[in-house]
């Protein structure tokens, strides 16, 4: 029941989208001009290209940022049963944080954070 | 408290008895399809409204005033503009990623729309698993932007993209380790249960005292991060990125970010409405009893709105007060102050509960 009406939103956004934007290809005008089809960036000619290598610091975030995620997505089930596993659970999940706070101090103290 | 299971239970039963089965999963299901549309869009352009007028006043100027009395009619003509604008198809971009990337937007911020708990009963999505379902699609939103950026051809766009890719994921952190510390105090993830307990216990926020409270305002925070509003606006900086990752869409494809931005600000503030706040929980108080009997009076879709519309108004302040940050400033509040806390704060919630040092 739950699993059908979640493919049923998932088709409404879909279908949301794809049925306004015929009927906004409908309604809008439709012209062409050899100008019109260059990217717009700022309003000048544009010069060079854009698919390049892209800074590396935006990458060491990304795989920081996937540490972490990995490890809130091991903790929520553990967050659902707390209470019942009392103090034993509590000791060892605080145990699993340390060593994901020191990756954290590492990562930190070697300059991964700042940005360059 | 009205239940809104009676509504759909007879609705039910009344297709059932001159349908077969398949015919009537058919039509609940597009009658919920056209509820999650109308929904989506009339809060959408309250939300536009809301937004222009109360940011309007925080600067002292006096808002949409020309179309239709108080500027209420802009927001339609708006719609109306863009709907009958020319879908420019770029020969540079890279088309099919370039067309699919509204689609993940948009049906991104669709589905976590349905997952919002409304009433007693009134909620689209309501899994057990429902916070972690919430936070998982929500992530799907950063594909289409990245995919927007890097599709356009366009180095503004790319950057505005990265920006907006590093932003989302980063803060999304605080978001997980604030909805961690706060399943800790309920112990379930399902929206409708974690309702139900605060009408049976107590709003969370007030169940959770200190480190309940300090979560709301990191998730304030990390909320207007994560949709990408100032002070976080990073991403489209439209002083110094023309506007970003959607810089090359044009007409309704642009509407649709324009849309997804607005309801990921409401839906930001309906989850926090829901963990902190209550949700559709009238705010009872024990042994006043005319005061609950009151209170059980409002219907609950009417408190849970209040409820979001307050922490929106929160939301909206924060957005006006402060400057935009810089892209290291922004990612070091995050990485170096941010993620620290809120992992002290779950620490913190679970010594907490395990204590019993919350009030229940």
């Amino acid at each position: 029941m739950q699993f059908s009406l979640f493919v049923t939103a998932l088709l409404t956004g879909l279908g949301f989208v794809a049925l306004v934007t015929a009927l906004a290809w409908l309604l809008g005008p439709r012209s062409f001009n050899a100008q019109k089809e260059e990217p717009y960036e700022c309003g000048i000619p544009s010069r060079g290209r854009t698919w390049m290598q892209f800074r590396v610091g935006y990458y060491l975030f990304a795989i920081l940022f996937l540490m972490f995620d990995v490890e809130t997505m091991f903790l929520f089930p553990w967050a659902v049963v707390m209470r019942s596993l009392g103090p034993a659970g509590l000791l060892s999940v605080l145990f699993f944080l340390f060593i994901l706070v020191l990756g954290l101090a590492y990562a930190w103290r070697k300059g991964a954070l700042k940005w360059q | 408290m009205f239940d809104f299971n009676i509504v759909t239970q007879w609705l039910d039963t009344l297709l059932m008895s001159f349908l077969p089965a398949w015919a009537t999963v058919l039509i609940e299901c597009v009658l919920v399809a056209l509820a999650i549309i109308t929904l989506y869009a009339v809060f959408a352009i309250v939300m536009i409204y809301m937004e222009r007028k109360v940011c309007a006043w925080f600067q002292c100027r006096l808002g949409p005033d020309r179309v239709g009395p108080w500027g209420l009619l802009q927001v339609f003509c708006d719609v109306l503009k863009m709907m009958t604008k020319e879908i420019v198809n770029f020969r540079k971009t890279d088309q099919l990623l370039h067309r699919a990337a509204p689609f993940l937007v948009v049906t991104a911020s669709m589905v976590t729309f349905s997952c919002l708990p409304w009433n007693k009963g009134a909620q689209i999505i309501d899994f057990n698993v429902g916070v972690f379902f919430f936070l998982a699609i929500s992530s799907i939103g950063v594909v289409g932007i990245l995919l927007a950026g890097w599709s356009a051809n366009n180095k503004y766009s790319l950057i505005g993209a990265m920006r907006s890719g590093a932003q989302i994921i980063s803060y999304e952190l605080s978001i997980g380790m604030i909805m961690l510390a706060m399943i800790c105090l309920t112990g379930t993830m399902s929206f409708s249960e974690i309702c139900q307990q605060q009408e049976n216990l107590g709003w969370n926020i007030i169940r959770g005292h200190v480190p309940a409270v300090l979560c709301f305002i990191l998730y304030l925070i990390a909320g207007n991060a994560e949709c990408n509003r100032g002070p976080f606006d990073m991403p489209e900086a439209e002083s110094e990125l023309t506007a970003g990752y959607h810089t090359e869409y044009s007409g309704m494809d642009f509407g649709y970010y324009y849309l997804a931005e607005y309801m990921n600000l409401f839906i930001c503030a309906g989850i926090a409405a829901t963990i902190f706040l209550g949700g559709w929980a009238a705010p009872l108080i024990p042994d006043w009893e005319m005061w609950n009997e009151i209170m059980l009076y409002v219907p609950g879709f009417v408190w849970f709105l209040m409820k979001v519309f307050f922490v929106l108004m929160l939301l909206l302040w924060e957005r006006w007060t402060f400057p935009r940050l810089r892209i290291d400033q922004l990612l070091n509040l995050e990485w170096k102050y941010m993620l620290p806390m809120t992992m002290a704060l779950l620490v913190v919630m679970a010594i907490c509960v395990s204590f019993g040092f919350i009030w229940n």
